[in-house]
């Protein structure tokens, strides 16, 4: 466990040493740093009017950029917030960024309640989604890069066919080979079924999960990472479904399953406090009977 | 004999990128065909005058972005293809 944090960290560091770090030359950053000039004109003079003011409380975001319309290489662009006049969460740092400061920055969001999964990035090296993750209360500069080793589209955007490919590759539907008990009505199950799935179900496929994964890094085709075994999984674990064996054989791979060597990094990355780790640890126990 | 410059890795994807979108003109109507494979060769053409050949970077995400096209193309629902060029007015 201790050893993947640190290779995680590792990666983002060198990540973060990659980029060049250029301000954007007269750009957003600049024109705000011209608006708090203006609205402390005798910052050192003054200091109980400065008191008596809000203190402002900036923060610097240091955020991947990257547009195919210019393709340059890609680089942290930062930008200086105050955080009195934004809300607690990242996204909401981003939001105010697109709207006020540099509306070319391009990300995903939709719900930002951690149900739709759509923000899901790097931010200070650790993958989560920006709507649960709140402003980091240190005043170093916090980075945001999209999830790690994805191909990027813009910004913080990326693709996520493979993934999604991996996904639909478990089939994660209801599979029956018998008629449901009453013709054109659903199939009941018992509640002590139902409790199996718990743990599973919550999933949102935010990518999180198997983007941290070093192993999924390396084999990102062939193996099926945490989040489509983890689908697998609660499809066989699912009491109505009868596909059970099926299933099993499909993923009893050397790459599909048996890549996952408990890096534990799903775990931690997971922003709904699951553990696939656990589940395909399942898998493989079921493997073996 | 003339003898065939050696192709880079990233080349050759580039080429079978290209064949590829042939081939797929190939399933169309006659007319359609010839369309689309103007605006191949075209789109090809010109970023090959404009990309630069070391920015590998933009290189493999047009070659992705065409991957994607592509198999939008091979469809048997796609009929044709078409182009627009965005900020002039339509004629």
């Amino acid at each position: 466990m201790a050893a993947a944090r640190v290779l995680f960290r590792r990666g983002s560091a060198v990540a973060r040493g990659l980029l060049p770090t250029n301000s954007p030359p007269a750009t957003a950053a600049a024109s705000s740093a011209a608006l708090l000039l203006q609205a402390q004109p005798h910052s050192s003079q003054t200091d109980s009017a400065a008191a008596a003011a809000k203190p402002k409380r900036t923060k610097t975001f240091s955020i991947y950029r990257w547009n195919p319309d210019h393709p340059e290489k890609p680089q942290l662009q930062h930008y200086e917030i105050d955080l009195g006049e934004c809300g607690p969460m990242v996204l909401d740092a981003l939001i105010k960024i697109k709207n006020e400061m540099d509306p070319s920055l391009t990300f995903r969001r939709s719900c930002r309640e951690g149900i739709c999964g759509s923000c899901a990035m790097n931010i200070d090296g650790d993958n989560g989604l920006a709507c649960l993750t709140k402003i980091p209360s240190s005043s170093a500069a916090t980075t945001i890069t999209p999830l790690p080793h994805m191909y990027v589209i813009k910004d913080l955007v990326v693709d996520m066919t493979n993934f999604y490919s991996q996904y639909k590759s478990v089939e994660p539907w209801l599979k029956r080979k018998d008629p449901p008990p009453t013709p054109g009505k659903e199939i009941p199950q018992s509640k002590k079924d139902r409790a199996k799935l718990d743990g599973m179900y919550e999933c949102i496929l935010c990518a999180c999960c198997s983007t941290s994964c070093p192993s999924y890094w390396w084999n990102p085709e062939a193996y099926l990472g945490p989040a489509a075994l983890l689908h697998a999984h609660r499809w066989i674990q699912d009491s109505r479904d009868q596909y059970t064996k099926e299933r099993l054989d499909a993923v009893n791979d050397e790459f599909k399953l048996y890549r996952c060597h408990t890096i534990m990094n799903c775990a931690h990355a997971c922003p709904k406090g699951l553990n696939p780790a656990k589940q395909i640890e399942s898998i493989k126990k079921l493997q073996l009977q | 004999m003339a003898s065939r410059p050696k192709l880079s890795g990233l080349q050759r994807q580039v080429l079978g990128l290209y064949r590829e979108f042939l081939r797929a003109a190939r399933l169309k109507e006659p007319e359609e065909r010839l369309r689309i494979e103007s605006i191949v060769s075209a789109e090809f053409r010109q970023n090959a005058m404009n990309v630069d050949r070391k920015n590998f970077l933009y290189i493999e995400y047009l070659l992705r972005r065409g991957k994607k096209q592509l198999e939008q193309l091979k469809s048997p629902d796609t009929l044709r293809l078409s182009t627009m060029e965005v900020g002039k007015t339509p004629q």
